[in-house]
């Protein structure tokens, strides 16, 4: 499924909601994107990503991706992942970088 | 295309089919991210052409195949750039052409599409025991890899060697069992669950079973009698050396082994736990003249193993063919293999199975001066890394003591292993072989040190440790081989029944037999290694070589954890007895004198009287104590620590060494205590009953504290 990406800062928050498949073809849209949100300097990063279907290892590389260019102290929140989405996740311990939520705020 | 880089070597040249490509890189070899593109690199010295073939990941047919232009070959190696390639859905081989001439080593088949010797994954094999498909035309196929794992602060924890508890274990058995309780059951994130287990246990190092890609399928069969299916469970056998099993990972099917893998090393490493991996560089998984073309015997056979002089296979591992460790074209890939997983994947040691073949030249002679095993003692980039032989071949080259070391090498002390079942069964002329062992075998490495030697008394080879005492013969009838499989040789004692039984006093002595072993294992100088599950009395119902059992024969059950609680907490008990004692764990050899001028000598040898030891044939009753002013060869301080054990089936009365004035002896450990209550937590050691004397009971052991 064709991976779309939009972005918006609200109040210092970035915002960007994901859908399709994120992986190696479309890693760089979403690279773009943490890029653009990343020169206002947000406090925290909002994923949402209910419509997101899958996510590769390329796809991982952008949450860390995201992690460093916004620095360690801006909290990343994954809202309504979809089961597959959380078990990549698991396996792979970026789990624990993140915040897994239903809502944001939470 | 995108936008490419300005720099002139990364512009594509030659364009074939929509495809654009270029002359690439010569090294390094196997496929590597460049911008804009790949670099393909392979060696070949005697093929006449090659052609890179690329597939969409699972796809039947390729894509695509481009033939080397004659000017992107470099001396024996094929190199091209090639453009705009998916990173992750890509998959890649070679199609190698030349002669197919056996009797000269040479076996080119350009029919076969050839796996990268250097891949860094291989699909094909990305969920565990999937049917294959024997009509692919391709499938061990070569995949890319991303190599921007996130390791924050993560690095190799360079914990000093003789400090390590090793433990031994299988990826997919850990976790496996229905009672492990994991969501990711028999994989690396399973494993990654249970390391609050592994904390508990105390132990500071996993070894992990052979990780590299192998093929489950490999040899596979039903059992003619039970039907049962039979699999190479084990995987000593290597399809690839650089590529983790995507079967060993939950996230394997979405081709994220990497991240799964690096991820569990991280997490190990940020609870303590060094990360060693069992490597296999003495075969292939590419057997003998019967066996399949998968990589090195179409790509260039004669460099890649040692041939007979007709162009047979030399065997030297008792698997069909035997890796030409000591050409320096191998000898260079085993190297750039190890430092990439030391380097990419953060590994902290590594166990070389049958290690005494790649000391062996390519006709097969021992080598005096191996040149690989003396540049993986002397690479920089491994100059942290512990490297561990398995000193012996299947072509019966036995080198423990003297195994080629260079000040580096360490070897699984299979004399230990003998020596400590013989004495525990209570065979005579014993004792003297435990004083040494207990000391770190001074006598197989005189000049070496204590680190030499890694202790252990069960390992993934044999028998387990309960099993170890519950019978007197192997029962391999599961593996379909008529029993000619596994070692005869096992030095067990059944303790009176074979198998399991229902007496109380055979159960209770079984259970102590444990005890005994795990006391010597864990006060012995040197680096002890725990076979998973020994801790809680696991059983492979005496089969002593269970490599192709995908079932409860490997799998640990967790249940025995609860079952056996009284074991778990000794064998944690002497862990942390272990850790807490640095006189257990010198470096250097003892001295047999007080250079410190501290009253005793760091080390002295007593019987049932003190300092009155009895090595004759006889005797089974073996004492020491360690002086706490050496601890760490001196440099540290410690209790004075009494160990002493009897084989024999009577208690024997000691008369214990006297301790300076003020000091008592106290129990930490006595196995022959009643009602199961084998040892007492640090620092609540009661002191003993008698000052100058203790019962030692029948087949027992104690550990004493002196302070």
């Amino acid at each position: 499924m064709a991976f779309t990406i939009t972005s918006e800062i609200s109040e210092g928050i970035a915002k960007l909601t994901l859908s399709g498949s994120l992986d190696s073809s479309s890693a760089s849209m979403m690279q773009l994107e943490v890029q653009k949100v990343a020169t206002q300097s947000p406090t925290a990063l909002v994923l949402y990503v209910s419509e997101l279907e899958f996510m590769s290892s390329a796809g991982l590389r952008m949450l860390i991706f995201a992690k460093q260019k916004l620095g360690t102290s801006v909290q990343i929140y994954i809202v309504q992942p979809q089961g597959q989405i959380v078990d990549t996740l698991q396996m792979t311990g970026i789990i624990h970088s993140v915040h897994i939520v239903d809502n944001y705020p939470a | 295309m995108a936008e490419y880089d300005l720099r002139i070597d990364y512009y594509p040249t030659h364009e074939l089919q929509g495809i654009e490509y270029r002359r690439g890189h010569v090294l390094p070899f196997g496929a590597t991210m460049v911008p804009n593109g790949v670099n393909f690199s392979v060696y070949s010295s005697a093929s006449t052409s090659c052609s890179l073939v690329m597939f969409e990941r699972g796809e039947p047919l390729p894509f695509a195949e481009i033939p080397f232009p004659e000017e992107f070959r470099i001396g024996n190696a094929y190199c091209m750039i090639v453009f705009d390639l998916d990173f992750e859905s890509l998959e890649y081989g070679y199609r190698m052409d030349g002669p197919h001439d056996p009797a000269n080593g040479h076996r080119f088949d350009n029919s076969k599409i050839l796996s990268d010797p250097y891949a860094k994954a291989i699909g094909g094999r990305d969920t565990w025991m999937a049917s294959p498909d024997w009509d692919n035309i391709y499938p061990f196929r070569s995949r890319l890899v991303f190599e921007d794992f996130d390791w924050e602060h993560d690095r190799p924890l360079q914990i000093p060697i003789e400090d390590l508890v090793i433990y031994e274990m299988h990826v997919r058995s850990f976790t496996m069992h229905p009672s492990s309780g994991a969501k990711y059951k028999g994989t690396f994130a399973g494993i990654r669950e249970k390391i609050p287990y592994l904390k508990e246990l105390g132990i500071n190092c996993v070894e992990l079973m052979p990780i590299y890609e192998f093929d489950e399928w490999e040899h596979s069969k039903l059992h003619s009698d039970t039907g049962q299916q039979l699999v190479n469970y084990w995987g000593y056998s290597t399809l690839n050396f650089f590529s983790p099993k995507a079967g060993y990972a939950a996230s394997g099917k979405l081709g994220m082994q990497v991240d799964e893998l690096k991820t569990l090393i991280k997490d190990l490493h940020s609870n303590g736990i060094e990360v060693f991996l069992d490597v296999v560089f003495n075969h292939t998984a590419e057997g003998d003249h019967r066996g399949p073309t998968i990589s090195f015997k179409g790509i260039d056979n004669k460099t890649y193993y040692m041939l007979t002089p007709e162009g047979y296979y030399f065997n030297f591992s008792g698997t069909g063919n035997t890796l030409n460790c000591n050409n320096p074209v191998v000898r260079n890939m085993v190297l750039d293999c190890l430092r990439y997983w030391a380097s990419e994947y953060h590994i902290d040691g590594f166990r070389f199975d049958l290690a005494a073949i790649l000391g062996r030249a390519p006709d097969g002679s021992p080598l005096n001066n191996p040149p690989l095993l003396e540049s993986l003692a002397f690479d920089p980039v491994l100059a942290k890394c512990k490297l561990i032989a398995e000193a012996w071949d299947a072509g019966g080259l036995y080198q423990v003591g003297n195994f080629p070391a260079y000040g580096r090498w360490a070897e699984w002390n299979g004399k230990y292993r003998d020596h400590i079942r013989q004495y525990l069964k209570g065979d005579a002329g014993r004792v003297g072989h435990l004083a040494q062992a207990i000391q770190g075998s001074p006598w197989l490495y005189p000049t070496r040190g204590t680190t030499a030697g890694i202790n252990f008394i069960t390992c993934h080879d044999g028998f387990t440790l309960y099993d170890l005492f519950a019978y007197n013969e192997k029962h391999n009838q599961a593996n379909g081989e008529n029993g000619n499989d596994g070692c005869n040789d096992n030095e067990s004692w059944n303790c009176g029944c074979e198998g399991e039984c229902d007496d109380t006093e055979i159960n209770a002595l079984r259970y102590r037999q444990i005890k005994n072993a795990l006391t010597i294992l864990l006060v012995s100088q040197g680096v002890p290694m725990i076979y998973m599950g020994d801790e809680m009395g696991r059983t492979q119902h005496g089969n002593n070589n269970t490599y192709c059992h995908d079932n409860e024969l490997n799998w640990l059950n967790w249940a025995l954890k609860d079952k056996n609680a009284d074991l778990f907490a000794f064998a944690r008990h002497m862990i942390v007895f272990r850790k807490a004692h640095p006189v257990l764990r010198n470096r250097d050899h003892f001295t047999y004198s007080d250079y410190k001028n501290t009253g005793f000598a760091d080390i002295t040898f007593h019987g049932a009287n003190p300092y009155q030891a009895d090595f004759s044939e006889g005797s089974r009753v073996f004492a020491c104590m360690l002086n706490g002013q050496y601890a760490k060869n001196g440099a540290e301080t410690d209790d004075h620590i009494y160990i002493a054990t009897n084989s024999y089936w009577d208690a024997v009365v000691l008369e214990l060494p006297q301790l300076p004035g003020g000091m008592h002896w106290h129990t930490s450990v006595n196995t022959g205590m009643p009602n199961g209550a084998s040892y007492f937590d640090l620092g609540q050691e009661p002191v003993v009953e008698h000052p100058k004397h203790f019962i030692l009971g029948p087949r027992s052991a104690i550990v004493l504290i002196g302070k």
